[in-house]
């Protein structure tokens, strides 16, 4: 059903009010401030009831779909389960100010300590940061580390950053940020790294690599251990985008692999929900050679406490407020306490069971352009039902209309028309089976009636928007009508 | 049509040249090919440009576009209507230049005519 | 063992037969065998709910808090309506991603529309991104739309922003090449405007904090003048809940406002997560980095909002993207919007004043004290002010005995206190009492 819903600006009603404080127990001095710095009016902000206001929002949510609402097999973003008792235990830390004397705030400080190790013990990295706020952050961080380990070192030639095609955008867009020029490097046909492309590609100038293995097509880089040989026989460092995590818990580490620096989203592999797009956490994990470039303040124990250390002459700075997003960091904790190894291990092995079991069931219907065993990912296409003159945003859609996200679309960009489905460990078989049932449905209905697909999605609140006016003639803001 | 009046690249951008100055911009071919243009970032008066280097981004919803310049020079006008209109590239990509470059060198051994071009483009 | 894995053993062997493996090793065989790790994770053992709690409960009492707090120097104590942590709590919120498919995300995409337009409200400013991790970051990345908008290098900025925010802006123009020039404080605790300008040839602008670090509130007015005059860009660095009372930075002529918006409805929660804002006026809109929500229709009319001008973003432009920034703040921005909704044009201002209100009770209780000296006793301030007392550290000690948490200790000996709509009269008479002692032990109180 098509429907609009009132902006809570259009709710407003002057004079209504949801808010109340206790009368103010000192003098009111509104003389302390000059006029000249005074606002001349009130904040053109909505007037509602309290339970008008709890309404908007309450229907809004109902304009959404989350994990909680069904499967959402978004490719690498791990739309796992948010378990609820992390939900419940992270406000317990509300109230505590970041820059409390580090006596007051010991529980804080040892939660944190424990979960680097943790991320450590994990990742196969010797040491951990939790200051970065998001996966792109935690790239950036990473590679302020290899930045600042050339510089040190005096080889300020090394200013090049190798990356795949098939890389997460924000790959090239990080190494940019962090001062590098890019270098893309092509796909073999089987969708890993081309050795001989790497190799021509390193060089005095390469200052790293990086890589997230599996790759963004699911598949593990067998190639991994030369890989690594000659990205540091050309004196690059190799960095590990952890989106891709959730595949191999408890079965490989990226330092075992030989990664330098790597980063992970608690926001994927451990569980935290997404908040429909933040806040996240991005860590980043190093080897002992990268230790002294970390962020400050590092946590460390003198004199058996815990302490905020921010004497670090080589460190490459802060890149967020405080200490990262700790509440976020208190769930990923939360989650790894309740799995213990074994339970990471036995999350990773089902991710990884569910997307071979789509995959293998959707083989013969959608078209695999890299059929081997893969990861905690499958990417089909179309295949021939583009000649029905449908395309993978339309499959989108008409998944939609069947009760499901869709999964990534459009990415890796190596693959045309690609979807990227990612089911995770948290799916049960006759999720899978139905969502399967589903594809099946969709690829007959391409064949005998292409029109409904172009016409999906018919079962929510709107239909397809027009983007295009959208980014021609931006409206970012709600105005009010001009008076008449 | 292809018109006959100026000079085309391999990345299938125009240019025309009147005296010191070289119009540039993209071709129908380009313009089909991103699809519904939804902004152009336009140099600004006074940028150096190189040849077969970006001056400009066009974008459009899901994609954006370098512009590669033919000549090497300096901006003296930026057709501003774009601004406020980029679709007039998908509508007329010929009659909508997008910065005219005083220019001190053009390659003129890597340019195509019309003629050349359109074959260019059915090959491609 | 908590497991949040559905599928049973046999379940899980059935659909391996089905794809013809006989093992889970058998998923894993791409990868190399010397590289698998042979020994299962050291990790402790798992936990179930009821012990889980304990543990956290555990850490809660490792810290010591819950007395009364006067600090604040970017982290601030005020008051959560509870109708803003349970909506959060919607699921079809939190347990989202990204709204890449708006038609089934119009409620996100809805409420970030709603959130960017609260934020334009409050600055004055024409357009807001959907956020940016944090403030410190907003002016990291504000650095960036300086550079790309006036393409220099060089920013000015003022040495009287809170020091992480100094930090940040440094790490982040490392990388970028950029050359940041710190603007020294008058001995009225604001920027020094001749500094501004005798340093803006070739400057894109400046970025200065209002009310600064030190709650001290700055000449904005004649510092966008002095930026102007250099043909620079001014961002405004702003606590948002003093907007309700204060010049909103579009009044003084700012072109970027940028703050943490943590006031505003978000727990302290030992440093975050908070949510950066960005505003800017409408030329420089595009220049704004991150996610943006706009307006537009579906093909019957109805009013949709999608992502938009999104080949800005990383995802499209790759390296070439001003910022690289993917995952924000959505929550907490959307939290941010509910927190400027429940309490309104009255309850903003009511709030602000209050603030306003307290921190002057406290300022003056303090200053009866003698010995204690407010440092710029000449200059407004909203909610945060510094005094100089013989012993700080002291101080901080003695307040501590009593599980209250004084103003922040300086570097340079300073207080930094805070106070805001939660603390009360009764509070301020506690802490001067004790202060007084400290100062005076022999009991010399007046």
């Amino acid at each position: 059903m098509r429907s609009e819903y009132k902006l809570i600006f259009e709710r407003s009603h002057e004079g209504r009010r949801a808010y109340d404080l206790p009368a103010c127990d000192v003098p009111s001095r509104t003389d302390a401030i000059p006029e000249a710095m005074r606002a001349s009016s009130d904040l053109k902000l909505p007037e509602l009831g309290e339970v008008d206001l709890v309404r908007h929002y309450t229907n809004l949510s109902r304009r959404n779909f989350g994990v909680d609402n069904g499967f959402y097999p978004l490719g690498s973003c791990t739309m796992k389960y948010n378990p609820k008792i992390n939900e419940e235990l992270a406000p317990a830390f509300d109230d505590v100010h970041p820059l409390l004397a580090p006596e007051m705030s010991q529980g804080c400080l040892a939660l944190m300590a424990d979960m680097e190790h943790m991320l450590c013990e994990i990742c196969g990295m010797d040491a951990f940061t939790l200051q970065p706020a998001a996966g792109a952050h935690g790239e950036l961080t990473g590679l302020m580390h290899i930045r600042a380990y050339h510089e040190h070192r005096g080889d300020t030639e090394r200013t090049t950053i190798i990356v795949p095609d098939a890389a997460h955008g924000t790959n090239p867009a990080s190494a940019s940020m962090a001062g590098f020029k890019v270098k893309e490097i092509k796909s073999a046909p089987d969708g890993g790294v081309d050795l001989d492309a790497l190799r021509a590609a390193v060089g005095p100038d390469t200052a790293g690599l990086m890589l997230t293995n599996p790759s963004t097509l699911g598949l593990f880089e067998r190639n991994i251990k030369e890989i690594a040989k000659i990205v540091h026989e050309a004196g690059g460092l190799l960095y590990y985008d952890g989106a891709n995590l959730n595949a191999i818990m408890g079965i490989v580490r990226p330092g075992d692999m030989g990664f330098d620096v790597m980063h992970i989203n608690l926001h994927k592999t451990f569980s935290t929900p997404h908040g429909g797009g933040g806040p996240g956490s991005g860590p980043v994990g190093v080897k002992s050679h990268l230790i002294p470039f970390m962020p400050v303040p590092r946590i460390e124990e003198q004199d058996g406490m815990l302490v905020l250390n921010y004497d670090k002459p080589e460190s490459i700075g802060k890149i967020k407020s405080f200490y990262g997003n700790f509440g976020v960091i208190v769930k990923a904790y939360c989650y790894i306490r309740s799995l213990g190894g074994a339970g990471l291990k036995e999350a990773s092995e089902n991710a990884v069971l569910n997307a071979n079991y789509v995959m293998n069931k959707l083989r013969g219907i959608y078209e695999i352009p890299h059929d081997r065993t893969c990861m905690h990912e499958c990417v089909v296409t179309p295949g021939e039902l583009m000649n029905y003159g449908v395309n993978t945003s339309d499959i989108a859609k008409a998944l939609i209309d069947r009760g499901y996200h869709p999964p990534t679309i459009y990415f890796p960009l190596i693959v045309h028309e690609a979807m990227m489905i990612e089911p995770t460990e948290s799916e049960s078989r006759e999720t899978l089976d139905e969502f399967v049932e589903a594809m099946k449905s969709i690829a007959e209905q391409v064949k005998t009636d292409a029109a409904a697909i172009h016409a999906a999605p018919v079962t929510t609140p709107v239909g397809r928007p027009d983007e295009v006016t959208a980014a021609r003639k931006p409206i970012v803001k709600y105005e009010e009508p001009a008076e008449v | 049509m292809v018109p006959n009046d100026r000079k085309y690249t391999r990345d299938h951008e125009w240019v025309m040249v009147e005296g010191n100055i070289a119009k540039m911009g993209i071709t129908e071919h380009a313009a089909e090919a991103l699809g519904d243009i939804v902004y152009v970032e336009l140099p600004v008066v006074g940028d150096e440009t190189v040849i077969g280097e970006s001056y400009c981004v066009v974008e459009s919803v899901k994609a954006s576009s370098a512009v590669y310049s033919a000549v090497n020079g300096t901006v003296t006008e930026v057709n501003e209507e774009l601004d406020a209109a980029p679709e007039k590239l998908n509508e007329d990509a010929f009659g909508n230049f997008i910065a005219a470059v005083e220019f001190t060198e053009i390659n003129e051994d890597e340019l195509m005519d019309a003629e050349a071009y359109e074959k260019f483009c059915e090959e491609e | 063992m908590k497991s949040y894995v559905p599928n049973t053993e046999k379940e899980r062997r059935e659909m391996l037969a089905e794809i013809g493996m006989s093992s889970m090793d058998d998923l894993f065989r791409d990868i190399p065998e010397d590289l698998k790790l042979k020994r299962p994770l050291d990790l402790p053992e798992p936990l179930s709910e009821m012990e889980l709690r304990d543990l956290i409960r555990g850490f809660v009492y490792m810290n010591e808090e819950g007395g009364p707090l006067f600090r604040g120097a970017g982290a601030y104590h005020h008051y959560i309506p509870s109708l803003i942590p349970q909506l959060a709590m919607r699921s079809e919120f939190y347990t989202a991603y990204t709204p890449y498919q708006a038609e089934m995300s119009q409620g996100m995409l809805q409420s970030l529309f709603e959130y960017q337009t609260v934020i334009c409200r409050l600055t004055g400013l024409d357009a807001a991104n959907a956020s940016v991790y944090d403030g410190a970051t907003a002016a990291a990345e504000a650095l960036l739309m300086l550079r790309d908008n006036k393409r220099k290098k060089k920013v000015l900025y003022s040495a009287a922003l809170n020091p992480d925010v100094i930090t940040v802006m440094h790490t982040y123009a490392h990388c970028a090449e950029l050359e940041l020039v710190e603007i020294p404080l008058t001995d009225k605790g604001v920027t020094d405007i001749s500094a501004i300008t005798a340093n803006m040839d070739g400057a894109a602008g400046y970025i200065g904090a209002n009310p600064n670090y030190y709650g001290c509130l700055e000449p904005m007015a004649d510092i966008a003048e002095a930026v102007h005059a250099a043909n620079g860009l001014l961002v405004a660095y702003v606590n948002p809940i003093s907007l309700g009372a204060l010049k909103r930075p579009a009044d003084y002529g700012a072109d970027i406002a940028i703050g943490d918006g943590q006031t505003l409805g978000l727990p302290m929660a030992f440093g975050g997560p908070y949510v950066g804002f960005m505003a800017a006026t409408q030329k420089l809109m595009r220049n704004l980095p991150g996610r943006i929500a706009g307006e537009t229709r579906d093909p019957e009319g109805n009013r949709v909002f999608v992502l938009t001008l999104q080949a800005r973003e990383q995802h499209i432009r790759r390296d070439k993207a001003a910022s690289n920034i993917c995952s924000n703040q959505m929550l907490c921005a959307i939290m941010a919007s509910m927190y400027c909704c429940t309490m309104g044009p009255a309850g903003m201002r009511e709030v602000a004043e209050q603030n306003i209100a307290k921190a002057h009770c406290l300022a003056d209780k303090l200053t009866a004290i003698e010995g204690v000296k407010l440092r710029w006793p000449e200059t407004p301030f909203f909610n945060e002010f510094v005094i100089d007392v013989p012993d700080a550290a002291e101080i901080d000690r003695a307040l501590a005995n009593y599980s209250i948490t004084g103003g922040l200790v300086l570097p340079d000996g300073g207080m930094l206190w805070c106070a805001t709509e939660m603390n009360s009269a009764d509070e301020f008479d506690l802490v001067c009492d004790i202060i007084n002692d400290t100062i005076h032990p022999t009991g010399g109180e007046e």
